[in-house]
């Protein structure tokens, strides 16, 4: 019938007469009667490998892609050839979780080295195996200052954090007695002044991100102090690409980073899958949720690696764990380890600063010769935001950049209410000098049509 | 032998991958950030070449093992062939390369292969409408919580705080439930090793929720009393959760929707053939029934007879749980094999799965205990406790002598309910001779433990590690690898 069951007329009169049974129906007598299902399911018949490839290149055709310059937490970076190949060997793409360690040890070994470089690249002492994505890390995050504070309450989030994070915090939290308080926003900055009004014992932690929604760099300056004087987190939420030049989550003095690393070796598609990540100040390291591979030796005194501190953990803990998370995103991980061995801190320093001279570049440009000027109350490091005033206008100029075959940018509007008319525009290290000036030539003709 | 970890291989100055060089002429640059943003501090970050990058993970792949390695009967995680036809589809160009934001008149291969793929697992699970966004089947369970929740919120009955689950139960069950909120009461089960009806009955009032439920459970076993349980817990006004993880015995035969679940998921990476990527990417969509179904989390994915579209006007919906739309480098894959198998090869495979482990079963009875005796469904928990009393070779023993024969080891300790237990679950893609090979392996190390129990004490020794120290780890954790400790 088809090549994944292997099973040969034969091989069924046999095994069912091992089992004593007349009939494969008979092994499913224990289903009471009126639940069995008398039909077939209403799901096509199936199809030769061809024809669904046939099928599913016909679905592919039906979508299209552009030069891109959106961002908004995903992004057309630079993927190093050698990439898809290591994270595309058998072993590490059909495994499940490494609960045997003695035969997942390099599974294991290439989980520990991603920690370490997330510890790296945020400064922070601790991290884990990954987390779904940026978004529910954030949760996480969350999830890790009500806990260190027994009777917190309140968790402050910046408003301009990505707007997809703050519903996942609110879905993930509200209904649950919490608070998730949005501080206000001036120029497209949050505003602290009010900081000082909710420090008290029912504050768990503050939740910033930079670059933020717009692309602007904020100044964390005093911020981690003020929040350590009460006893609240400070949780830093960033694009991996831009620790390449712009002060990392330590530096700032936070407690937890968190963020996505689909820049570093992922492909969008469409969202997912990336990986989460986060890393914590050892002091939290028994409330982090998820796997942790861990250093020890085996009983020949030889180093080896296993998951650890388990007892964190839903198998062990139950309804008394940490998280509930299980598996997580272990081959993305794997994706961005492989991207950070090749690429080195070299590299990341290097399309980090392609991305910031290009997007200034075309800032630059779209300033002076179409008169679109970015939105500029801070320096930005490769995303900027362009401010068309109204939804008709935004949409009307990516309309027809579309029909040039340039994704000119995401339109805020479109994703969080109150930001109609404003569009952010990503440039990455992979746009060329010819495809900038060909986006401004472009946006002359789209921006006053 | 030790691989060296990729730092230890680094040296100052080796790059495996050069950007090209920056094309904007010199006089148009930038200056650089001010101080404020700028960072101080260097990471230790590996520097390779490429072709070292590229040996240290093939050597760390070759530490590993899957299932395009050797049989993999862990239970409860159905780990199926992987077909490579998947591989194809999720890499086509038109798909990889989709920002999650681009415009939906770009996308409409994307959303109607979400939008068909949830129709089919509705059809499969007999439920109305549901989402693709959880990443994983605790994310599912989590959110299948919410829906709980915003559903006795919007009829006022807040009140409705407790959540049953047996004792049985997938550690991630009474987790999701309590970390939504929920007070979690465990039930045990009875000496059918099922959830008995009677047992509900304390719980049966205003303050019930519903209950979290696999069928077949933990042990393989179908519950049979699910109607009458389903009607209690209605009746009393709670809900019924339904955890997808044994979903592969059943495909075809018989539907959670039709047995009174009220919200469903699925593991994609188990029933759907997905890859388990060491860990994840997996992806865990929820469906539900049609009372339900205003509390589906945004956005839906629409289609009005000719377009696609992200719906996001939902008043009564829970929220958000992903950033984006899940895994949808997953859900190609599922999509890809529901279309290979069709009606008739879903249902094949359930079919061919319970034979697999019935008669995997009736071979390995002799040797082993079976504490819930009858026909199982995809997979069965044999106990070794007899073994252990008799000779001191544990589960964990068996597990490793198994190391050494190429093959990884069912589930160890769990469910909880059968002591030494070992849950195995051999997958409708495994032959005849594989799961003869298996057993006449289990039954070699059973006899092996009453002969020369001090080699399965011993086990592993092919291994490129031995039996490790997790005490040590625990206590002393080394979770990072630091400059200074070289």
């Amino acid at each position: 019938m088809n090549s994944y069951i292997p099973h040969s007329d034969e091989d069924i009169r046999s095994m069912l007469s091992a089992v004593g049974v007349q009939s494969i129906d008979e092994l499913f007598n224990d289903v009471p009667e009126e639940l069995r299902l008398k039909q077939d399911l209403a799901i096509p018949e199936g199809m030769s490998e061809e024809e669904v490839l046939r099928l599913i290149r016909k679905y592919a055709s039906m979508n299209s892609l552009g030069t891109s310059y959106l961002g908004c937490g995903s992004y057309d970076r630079i993927i190093p050839s050698a990439v898809s190949g290591i994270v595309s060997l058998p072993t590490f793409t059909t495994a499940y979780t490494p609960y045997q360690p003695e035969i997942s040890q390099g599974v294991l070994q290439a989980i520990f080295e991603f920690q370490t470089m997330i510890c790296e690249l945020t400064g922070l002492d601790v991290s884990n195996a990954s987390l779904y994505d940026g978004h529910t890390a954030a949760s996480e995050a969350a999830a890790i200052c009500f806990n260190q504070r027994r009777k917190s309450k309140t968790l402050l989030v910046s408003p301009t954090v990505h707007p997809f994070t703050i519903q996942v915090l609110k879905s993930y939290f509200s209904d649950m007695g919490f608070s998730i308080t949005v501080l206000p926003e001036k120029d497209g900055m949050p505003v602290f002044d009010s900081l000082s009004s909710y420090l008290d014992s029912s504050l768990a932690g503050l939740l910033v991100q930079s670059p933020n929604i717009y692309g602007l760099l904020e100044d964390y300056s005093g911020i981690a102090d003020t929040l350590h004087e009460e006893g609240a987190l400070f949780i830093i939420s960033s694009d991996p690409m831009s620790l390449g030049m712009v002060k990392s989550q330590a530096e700032w003095g936070a407690d937890i980073a968190i963020g996505d690393t689909q820049p570093f070796g992922l492909h969008q598609c469409f969202g997912g899958p990336t990986a989460g990540y986060i890393a914590a100040k050892e002091k939290l390291l028994r409330k982090m949720p998820g796997r942790i591979s861990g250093q020890t030796v085996d009983i020949d005194g030889n180093r080896a690696f296993v998951l650890t501190l388990q007892a964190r953990e839903q198998h062990i803990k139950r309804e008394r764990a940490t998280s509930n998370i299980c598996s997580n995103q272990a081959l993305a991980a794997l994706t961005t380890s492989v991207y950070i061995s090749l690429t080195g801190w070299a590299g990341i320093q290097q399309a980090a600063e392609l991305s910031y001279q290009k997007a200034h570049y075309l800032a630059e440009k779209l300033t002076e010769t179409v008169g679109l000027s970015p939105v500029c109350s801070s320096p930005f490091f490769c995303e900027f935001t362009v401010d068309f005033s109204t939804t008709e206008r935004a949409e009307k100029f990516l309309s027809g950049m579309k029909e040039k075959g340039i994704f000119a940018g995401v339109h805020l509007g479109a994703v969080s209410p109150g930001r109609e008319g404003l569009v952010a525009i990503a440039v990455t290290e992979k746009r060329t000098r010819e495809e900038l000036d060909l986006y401004v030539e472009a946006a002359l003709e789209a921006a006053h049509e | 032998m030790n691989e060296r970890l990729i730092f230890e291989k680094s040296r100052k100055g080796r790059r495996g991958y050069f950007f090209p060089a920056c094309d904007i002429p010199e006089n148009e640059q930038t200056q650089s950030l001010p101080d404020t943003y700028s960072r101080c501090t260097v990471p230790e970050l590996p520097e390779v070449s490429e072709i070292d990058t590229v040996r240290h993970y093939n050597q760390l792949s070759r530490k590993s093992f899957g299932v395009d390695l050797g049989f993999y009967p862990l239970g409860s995680c159905t780990m199926k062939y992987n077909p490579k036809v998947n591989e194809a589809a999720a890499s086509l160009e038109k798909f990889t390369e989709l920002h999650p934001l681009q415009d939906s008149s770009t996308t409409q291969g994307a959303l109607k292969l979400m939008h068909e793929l949830t129709g089919y697992l509705c059809e499969i699970t007999g439920m109305t409408w549901g989402t693709l966004q959880p990443f994983a089947g605790a994310q599912g369970e989590y959110t299948g919580m919410k829906l709980f929740r915003a559903y006795f919120t919007q009829k006022g009955e807040m009140q409705r705080n407790n959540l049953i689950v047996p004792s049985s139960s997938h550690g991630t069950n009474p987790a999701s439930a309590h970390l939504a909120g929920f007070t979690v009461i465990e039930i045990p089960a009875d000496e059918r090793g099922m959830v008995n009806p009677e047992y509900l009955e304390p719980y049966l009032n205003d303050e019930l929720a519903g209950i979290m439920l696999t069928n077949p459970n933990t042990l393989g076993l179908f519950e049979t009393d699910i109607l009458a349980a389903a009607k209690k817990i209605h009746d009393a006004g709670g809900l019924l959760y339904y955890d997808g993880a044994n979903m592969n015995a059943i495909m075809g035969k018989v539907r959670p929707g039709d047995m009174g679940f009220d919200v469903v998921h699925l593991n994609l990476h188990k029933t759907f053939s997905t890859p388990h990527g060491s860990g994840g990417p997996g992806a865990g969509p929820v469906l539900v029934s049609e009372r339900l179904t205003p509390f589906l989390p945004v956005p839906d994915i629409g289609f009005d007879g000719k377009k696609y579209n992200f719906v996001w006007d939902k008043p009564m919906t829970m929220g958000k749980v992903s950033g984006f739309n899940g895994n949808f480098g997953i859900l190609i894959r599922a999509y890809t094999y529901i279309r290979v198998m069709g009606s008739k090869g879903l249902k094949k495979a359930s079919e061919m799965a319970v034979l697999n482990a019935n008669y995997l079963k009736t071979r390995l009875m002799s040797k082993y205990e079976l504490k819930y005796p009858g026909i199982c469904k995809h997979e069965f928990v044999l106990s070794a406790s007899r073994i252990k009393e008799e000779t001191g070779i544990t589960a964990m023993d068996i597990a490793k002598g198994l190391l050494d024969l190429g093959i990884h080891p069912p589930t160890m300790y769990f469910p909880l309910i059968v002591p030494e237990a070992l849950m195995i679950e051999p997958t409708e893609t495994e032959t005849r001779e594989t799961l003869d090979d298996f057993a006449d392996i289990m039954i070699q190390l059973a006899e092996q433990a009453y002969h020369e129990p001090e080699l399965l004490h011993a086990a592993p020794i092919t291994t490129p590690v031995r039996r490790v120290d997790e005490v040590q780890a625990a206590r002393k954790p080394v979770v990072r690898w630091r400059k200074e400790s070289n």
